[in-house]
């Protein structure tokens, strides 16, 4: 019987052509869609942990309730110790301490007077240690462009866009101007040996790449830090893992303030860690359930469109079969029969056009996903961490999500189109043979 | 009936030996008991912040109103550390770079060693009544002293308080307390003033608590440990090179 529909298909292009390409075009437009924004979801994710949140984020209570970016009058003191925790009850991140900062850098002249000087933020990590995680973790050997990495502490990278705007020379000394955790105006000369460019416009702008000991200096945060991260060893964001993690963690730094508060010490609220999954921090919540629900909109906006217009394909089919299905009704076929006939006929067309979608729209997407689609001109004055370049994602779901919307719109439009076979007459079925 | 005349002539005057004097006369004798041609001043600032105390001492010299010279002396992290005001710029020398540093701009803004003051408010002319014009909005009795209390208005844009608030001591003359307002009407800060003392012929606030109430912490203490009015001054105390020696 599927043979026989499926020759008949075959047989009569008009019966099929254009439904399929329908479903082809829809089913494509899913897939490449779903992909694009599973890739920005993605990237928006990676360098939102990468630069920002990590996985998981400790930082003081009061930095966690005051702003995104943690503040270094608020730091986490007894790094080492509380470094050490973390890595004995949670091995399966990796921890790595940062401070973010921020300030001036001037380029003296040979006079010692300013030559130059511009707005930094900086982020202070464990830049030259052999063991640290962080090359990796922030790409830095690809994202290098000029000069070289670090080998001493006092020596920094600067952004690609920095270097050209300051006129700086690979070893150039520059005076990095902050203010203390204690808010005191500080300065401290560190040499410029490198430019890296990371691909994200919000860090490129202006920043600044120090080693922490350094900076922990400069800012008079000995054995403190603004934030810790904890990442994944596969770089990938595991939601509820995470989120369990974090509340282990704050139920025994919470239970440890306690303590300490009953202990007759004054435990500051607002210097307790606390810990957070990414999905909690700097609003990305709201923003992933919003890429999540752009795809499932999508995918119903694309379910109703070409139910639509396989309903009205199914009515004009329906016009050109008039007389084929009123002859097989009056040979004495059911009407079931005959509807499932026509169901079943669309599901097949569902499955090629779906199949033969999916093709393509996985091609377009693998096509993205190589090349990108290069948006720094939009993100000038971005202060999101999203990729200069954004790429699409084919993943496992990318395979099958397009027949979602190619089969259930086939079904649905010829489910409803078909339903004339049921308001065809018997006892008319003669007379409009004749006619 | 001479004597009648006498007696209804002072019930006359009465309300006129009784007038306030104008804001703009009180604003001028607080002016005239902290002004000097030269001073020098040992002073120690303590800073309540979020986390900690800390405590930094530093002498200054200052000759007239523009121009003064600071030297820290205290913690070791800030020790050597100077700061040049010549009319209307700043210089900030770090020792550990062995950069000098001109304050300008938004780091005005920034708060000087992390205490309540900003470097805007240093820059500032001392003499309120070149820069505000006053009124007076009443009498009250602060920390058991008879006041004046002045409302002050800029008398150009630009000035980092656009009204001030204040008490003066109606004898001492020194302000006793006071709140500075944005433009918007906000209240950016405070000063209390907890001991008065007296030096020669002038009454010097001798113990301040400043407070920026945009920012956490208990405040800044700033206490005069001693003050010489008239001081000595040699020239090169006010030139740059004096941040290096």
């Amino acid at each position: 019987m599927i043979l026989f529909l499926l020759k008949g298909l075959v047989r009569d292009r008009s019966r099929s052509l254009f439904p399929v390409l329908t479903v082809v075009a829809g089913v494509a437009l899913t897939v490449t869609l779903y992909s694009w924004v599973k890739g920005t979801e993605t990237d928006l994710i990676q360098a939102s942990a990468a630069f920002s949140t990590g996985h998981v984020r400790v930082v003081p209570r009061g930095a966690a309730r005051e702003a995104d970016a943690p503040a270094s009058d608020l730091a986490l003191d007894g790094l080492s110790a509380l470094v050490e925790e973390l890595r004995g009850a949670h091995p399966a991140l990796t921890w790595t301490p940062r401070i973010r900062f921020a300030g001036l850098l001037d380029l003296p002249d040979a006079n010692g007077e300013t030559r130059a000087q511009a707005p930094v933020t900086g982020l202070a990590i464990d830049l030259v240690a052999a063991a640290s995680p962080e090359r990796g973790l922030l790409n830095i050997d690809r994202a290098l462009r000029r000069g070289r990495l670090p080998q001493q502490a006092d020596e920094i990278l600067v952004s690609d866009a920095l270097f050209d705007r300051l006129g700086i020379r690979p070893g150039d000394t520059a005076t990095l101007i902050a203010t203390t955790r204690f808010g005191s105006l500080t300065t401290a000369n560190l040499r410029v040996v490198g430019a890296v460019r990371f691909g994200v416009s919000a860090i490129d702008r202006g920043a600044v790449v120090a080693d922490l000991r350094a900076i922990q200096r400069a800012l008079d945060m000995e054995d403190a830090a603004t934030e810790v991260l904890g990442f994944y060893a596969d770089r990938i964001y595991r939601d509820g893992p995470a989120r369990v993690v974090a509340a282990a963690f704050n139920e025994r730094a919470g239970r440890a303030g306690d303590a300490r508060a009953t202990g007759g010490h004054v435990v500051d609220g607002d210097a307790v860690p606390v810990m957070s999954a990414l999905r909690d921090q700097a609003g990305l919540a709201s923003t992933l359930d919003l890429a999540r629900l752009v795809t499932r909109t999508l995918i119903a906006v694309f379910v109703v469109v070409m139910s639509i217009v396989l309903w009205n394909a199914g009515l004009m089919a329906s016009l050109r079969r008039y007389g084929e299905v009123g002859v097989r009704l009056a040979i004495g076929e059911r009407k079931g029969h005959v509807y499932g006939t026509l169901v079943a006929e669309s599901m097949m067309v569902g499955i090629v056009g779906s199949i033969a979608g999916t093709l393509l729209g996985l091609g377009i997407s693998y096509y993205l996903q190589v090349r990108g689609l290069d948006i720094s001109a939009f993100l000038k004055n971005a202060s999101m961490l999203i990729s200069d370049v954004l790429r699409a994602e084919v993943t496992p779901v990318s395979w099958v999500i397009g027949f979602v919307p190619g089969l259930l719109a086939t079904f649905l439009g010829t489910s409803i189109s078909g339903i004339g076979v049921y308001r065809r007459q018997t006892a008319q079925l003669m007379k409009e043979l004749e006619a | 009936m001479k004597r009648g005349a006498w007696l209804v002539g002072l019930l006359l005057a009465a309300p006129v030996f009784a007038q306030p004097p104008s804001g703009d006369a009180i604003l001028a004798r607080v002016d005239a008991n902290i002004g000097s041609d030269n001073k020098v001043s040992h002073a120690r600032m303590i800073i309540e912040g979020r986390g900690a105390t800390r405590t930094i001492e530093s002498k200054s010299w200052i000759r007239g109103m523009r121009e003064s010279f600071t030297e820290y002396l205290a913690p070791a992290r800030e020790r050597g550390t100077k700061m040049l005001k010549l009319g209307d710029e700043l210089w900030t020398f770090f020792p550990e770079t062995d950069r000098t540093i001109r304050i300008s701009g938004h780091m005005l803004r920034q708060a000087v060693m992390g205490s309540d003051l900003s470097y805007e408010d240093l820059m500032e002319d001392p003499r309120l009544s070149a820069l505000y014009t006053a009124k007076v909005a009443g009498e009250e009795t602060h920390r058991d002293r008879p006041c004046w209390v002045l409302e002050l208005t800029a008398r150009s844009p630009g000035i980092a308080y656009h009204s001030r608030k204040m008490w003066v001591d109606r004898e001492r003359s020194v302000a006793l307390r006071e709140e500075r307002y944005a433009k918007s009407g906000k209240l950016l800060k405070t000063t209390d003033v907890l001991e008065v003392t007296r030096s020669g012929s002038r009454w010097i606030a001798h113990d301040v608590l400043f407070k920026d109430v945009l920012k956490a912490g208990r405040g800044t203490r700033f206490e005069v440990i001693s003050i010489e009015f008239d001081a000595t001054i040699p020239e090169h105390v006010f030139s740059k090179a004096i941040l290096r020696r």
